[in-house]
């Protein structure tokens, strides 16, 4: 009986073996290295910097850049300022990478599609474009745009002309501008008025179902709203569209709008590259949903075009889309690489151009790299949030 | 062993399968099919695996398509023409060996989900008839939960819900069991008993000989893409007249 | 159809109707089983007639093969003798002419090392010192024999290293420095030390969030900045180091990915068997979360290999760097295309079988993981 008492708690293992103890030593040990090697790293960086005469601090961001920008979406001269640049190059890079993203979208999801026909020839042509596209680089795809097909077009004085007043040179796709005159903010309603409409539509028809079990043609009458009342909206007010059309004067197109062919090629190759990962992914969603799926559909009657958009598609996109935006933010990316083409995006002009003029590497790659990284982590943070929504519940 | 009883069945044939082959690329998969059910009637199919008696019914609801001969459907003749297609299906349902709810769906929209886009039935009496059936097998508290959060056999049942609310006139079952946890397989067998005393015509591919001997009228064995035997349930299992059904039946009850 | 009976059971195997199967009926269901899908069939048709053709005729039947020198080029097709001419320097860039047998050799030994290994009939010992022998032995021996300075091989200076040699270094280097470095990441992340997981998650978080021309920027901008005056490394070191640290970033999340798989059981069972930590992950983790992840180990090296391309940012040439020189030659003006096909096949031909293979890959192995 005595001998219980004199059970004791388990002694404690000496501190070089309690694996407590030792894992804060190495986190002790670690956190000083790693504090070190930063220590060093900044030393090191201001003593060179002060010894090249660089200045430090973003006080650099309002002086005047000195340089122009070849495209810009917004009001831009030589005596900006670099943070006026900056933004130029940030909107450059969205608007690339916006469309971009649109237009792979749509490829990729057509050739991924594509990909499952039944019909042999149109299977096989997707795959070759899938497995062709997808294992050149995208800077080779990239330069073949630009320096081989873009390039060598003609002079505006020699343009190709596609229909009438488009034209295609070496200096740009030029086309007509459309002028909007004083009686179009009525279209524009119209297309306002549409929309609203379209959407009370489908939620109508919903309920409709829902309450009587008939069907409406929503799409049908979604397309005829959206394509018809601006058009009435037109017809009223006299078809109130003007066009400045491209002329040539000298050596170049004046008027009209245009489309270099920096844009061009970067959103080409951006586009084509992006959409040969995306049809693999929107491919490899769809044959996930399991065959099971469509036989239980069929089996209780539902029409294939009724199975694939109530059975199959819902699955497919959850396991489409955490992929899919992957690759959006490897769209946006390799939009840097604009600066192999002197395309001004964000990398071209401000890491590029005004860092060699100012030499605050420290301060202009921070900025950039900020950029990025919070691009990056906002997707990170929409991918988990869309994973978590749309897991499919299980015990 | 109570003697069997042939039932009074009505004359209507609703199935009809003549001189039915199939073949997948060369591969003859079944040969000479021929079979005529009854309004009513209970047909249980067995055969080891690989005997093509999943692909026979299968050819029933058209998820196969058959290369020679007919299959009559409630009068009407499958062929590939979509819209007979589509009618047949409409008045057979069919449970599956993993079930294959709609996981995406919780179980109430997995059962209204065809009533109101197949045939049309506003939301409310669709929903009205899938309690009931719920209700039939026993889970109607679950109807608001995704089938990844219910058991084997609770799936289906909830499977077999999903085929009834479309009131079919007949139900394929293609080994409904075969792929439940041993404790489990009871409750749907008794589901599939109910269905059958209400009336209903089953074709039922199983191992279950208990479910066999209780309900079928006709047990029909077929080996490599052949029917080999067809009787009723007791002559069947206690006089098996070919050498191939007297080998299966040996390896089946055997253990 | 004459009525045949035959005996229960003894149904003979017969050939399906002629119409329902072989190539006619093939044709038929593939390309013309609805008014779509004919449509669709004519207007693919019409595009292989539209492009094939004149490419074919542009690259082979028209093209100029033969020949010294400009003058060769008739310019009615495809000029070969372009890619004649220009041969050396696409694929051993700058490399003085009399040293090239050294890339030779290096290649020989790389293949004779490898090859055993797509054998099974080799032993699982060869196999592994074979593995061992190429990721650590070689690449010293390499560094060696291009660079030179010792062993009586003179020194070849790495700016004018180039040429398909230059994108096999890079991503060679890369890979290989990145897969240590990608293996310690993961299991840093995967740590329960909040100093260490938090360090590793904002390193690979960093560096998967940018794009590989700003760390080619940084390498060659801002390195020297990091490092005191007289340390200053040359440009292609600078890239290695830039794109390796990129790498072991996306090496780490494969190999998590990897480690994430690896079943609890598997844990349990080394540490029941009284492995520690290190012990455990070295002999039985690793050893298994690899052999997982070896298709996206693959993936991840034809991505490496696609991005050394961007190289050419920061002044180093490799392939299609070599490619864009050529091209902008004042004597060679306008052969583009001819240099960019080239240059496109080359890196067809690697990625395409490196996919293949890594498909292969995980076919092979995916049967030894059934959960």
């Amino acid at each position: 009986m005595s001998e219980l008492n004199k059970i004791n708690a388990p002694a404690k293992p000496p501190f070089w073996r309690d694996p407590e103890k030792r894992a804060l030593a190495f986190q002790i040990v670690f956190l000083a290295i790693v504090l070190y090697v930063g220590y060093s790293l900044v030393n090191n960086t201001m003593t060179n910097l002060a010894s090249q005469g660089i200045a430090s601090g973003f006080g650099f961001l309002s002086t005047n850049t000195g340089f122009a920008i070849a495209e810009t979406l917004i009001e831009y001269n030589e005596s900006s300022t670099y943070f006026r640049s900056f933004l130029v190059g940030l909107l450059n890079t969205i608007l690339v990478s916006v469309i971009g993203i649109f237009f792979a979208t749509i490829l990729g999801f057509t050739m991924g599609i594509a990909r499952l026909s039944n019909n042999w020839l149109i299977s096989r042509l997707a795959a070759i474009y899938v497995d062709t596209l997808r294992n050149i680089p995208l800077l080779l795809q990239l330069f073949f745009w630009y320096f081989a097909v873009l390039r060598p077009l003609p002079n505006p004085k020699d343009a190709i002309e596609l229909g009438t007043n488009l034209f295609l040179t070496n200096r740009g796709l030029f086309a007509p501008k459309p002028i909007y005159e004083s009686g179009f903010v009525w279209v524009f309603m119209g297309l306002v008025l549409a929309i609203i409409a379209t959407v009370i539509l489908f939620k109508w028809a919903r309920k409709r179902q829902e309450a009587t079990g008939q069907l409406f043609p929503v799409y049908r009458t979604a397309l005829a709203l959206l394509v018809g009342l601006p058009l009435v909206a037109a017809a009223f007010t006299g078809f109130p569209l003007a066009w400045d059309l491209p002329v040539l004067k000298g050596f170049n197109f004046r008027g009209g709008m245009s489309l270099t062919p920096e844009f061009s090629s970067l959103v080409f190759a951006l586009s084509i590259y992006t959409s040969s990962f995306i049809a693999e992914i929107v491919r490899s969603g769809i044959l996930a949903v399991d065959r099971g799926q469509t036989e239980a559909a069929f089996a209780l009657g539902i029409k294939p075009a009724w199975t694939t958009r109530l059975v199959i598609v819902p699955q497919a996109l959850r396991v489409i889309i955490p992929p899919l935006t992957s690759q959006y933010l490897n769209l946006t990316k390799n939009s840097s690489l604009a600066a192999a083409i002197a395309y001004p995006d964000l990398v071209a002009v401000f890491a590029g151009t005004a860092l060699n003029q100012v030499g605050q590497a420290v301060e202009i790659m921070g900025m950039t790299l900020a950029v990025y990284l919070f691009l990056s982590l906002t997707i990170s943070f929409f991918m988990n949030w869309y994973n978590s929504k749309m897991a499919l519940v299980e015990r | 062993m109570t003697q069997f009883v042939q039932r009074d069945l009505s004359e209507e044939v609703v199935i009809q399968l003549k001189g039915m082959h199939k073949w997948y690329g060369e591969f003859h998969v079944l040969k000479d099919i021929n079979l005529a059910v009854k309004q009513g009637e209970r047909i249980v199919v067995c055969g080891p695996s690989g005997s093509g008696k999943s692909t026979m019914i299968r050819c029933i609801n058209r998820l196969e398509e058959h290369q020679q001969g007919q299959i009559i459907v409630n009068g009407t003749e499958l062929t590939s023409d979509v819209k007979n297609i589509e009618e047949v299906r409409r008045e057979v349902g069919m449970c599956f060996q993993h079930f294959n709810l709609f996981p995406h769906l919780t179980i109430l929209e997995n059962l209204t989900l065809a009533p109101m886009w197949v045939r049309k039935i506003p939301k409310a009496e669709a929903q009205a008839t899938a309690m009931h059936y719920l209700e039939r097998v026993k889970i109607p508290d679950q109807a608001n939960k995704y089938p990844g959060q219910l058991s084997g056999g609770q799936q289906q049942r909830v499977a077999i819900a999903r085929s009834l609310c479309m009131k079919p006139k007949i139900m394929l079952f293609d080994e409904p069991t075969s792929a439940l946890d041993p404790e489990m397989i009871a409750e749907v067998l008794d589901v599939m008993v109910g269905l059958a005393e209400e009336g209903m015509t089953m074709i039922c591919v199983t191992h279950e000989m208990g479910f066999a001997r209780k309900v079928a009228d006709r047990v029909i064995f077929m080996d490599a893409g052949q029917v080999i035997e067809e009787n009723n349930p007791q002559d069947f299992f206690d006089n098996p007249e070919n050498e191939r059904t007297k080998l299966f039946l040996s390896q089946i009850l055997g253990h | 159809m004459t009525e045949q009976n035959y005996a229960v059971g003894r149904h003979p195997d017969l050939p399906p109707p002629t119409n329902s199967v072989g190539v006619v009926y093939w044709i038929r269901s593939s390309f013309f089983s609805s008014p779509m899908n004919v449509l669709l069939t004519f207007f693919s048709l019409f595009l292989v007639w539209q492009v094939v053709p004149p490419f074919l005729n542009w690259a082979i039947f028209s093209a100029d093969w033969f020949g010294d020198d400009r003058s060769a080029c008739s310019r009615e097709g495809a000029c070969w003798v372009f890619i004649r001419v220009w041969y050396e320097q696409l694929i051993y860039g700058r490399f003085p002419d009399d040293q090239i047998w050294r890339i030779n050799l290096s290649y020989i030994l790389a293949i004779a090392a490898a090859a055993p290994l797509f054998f099974d009939a080799v032993s699982r010992q060869i196999k592994t010192a074979l593995v061992l022998f190429l990721l650590v032995a070689f690449p010293v021996i390499c560094f060696y024999l291009f660079y030179g300075g010792s062993f009586g091989l003179e020194v070849v200076e790495t700016s004018v290293w180039g040429g398909l040699f230059l994108t096999l270094v890079i991503a060679v280097t890369g890979i290989v420095m990145s897969l240590p470095l990608g293996i310690l990441l993961a299991l840093g992340r995967r740590s329960d030390m909040p100093v260490v997981k938090s360090f590793c998650v904002v390193f690979i978080e960093f560096w998967r969030g940018i794009p590989l021309i700003t760390v080619l920027f940084m390498a060659s901008v801002m390195f020297p900045l990091f490092v005191p005056e007289e340390m200053s490394p040359d440009k292609l070191v600078r890239a290695l180091i830039g794109v390796a640290l990129f790498s072991s970033a996306y090496m780490a999340e494969v190999v998590r990915g990897g480690l994430q798989a690896i079943p609890k059981g598997q844990y349990e069972a080394a540490a029941a068997l009284g492995l520690n930590f290190w012990k455990s992950t070295a002999l039985i983790i690793l050893p298994q979360a690899l052999k997982m992840v070896i298709p996206g180990i693959v993936n991840t090296f034809i991505g490496l290999f696609k991005d050394t391309t961007l190289v050419l940012i920061i002044g180093l040439f490799d392939l299609l760097g070599m490619a864009q020189l050529a091209s902008t030659n004042p004597d060679w003006l306008g052969f583009a295309i001819e240099g960019y096909v080239f240059a496109a096949l080359g890196f067809f031909v690697f990625c395409f079988s490196m996919s293949r293979y890594s498909q292969h890959l995980e076919r092979v192995l995916d049967t030894g993981h059934r959960n």
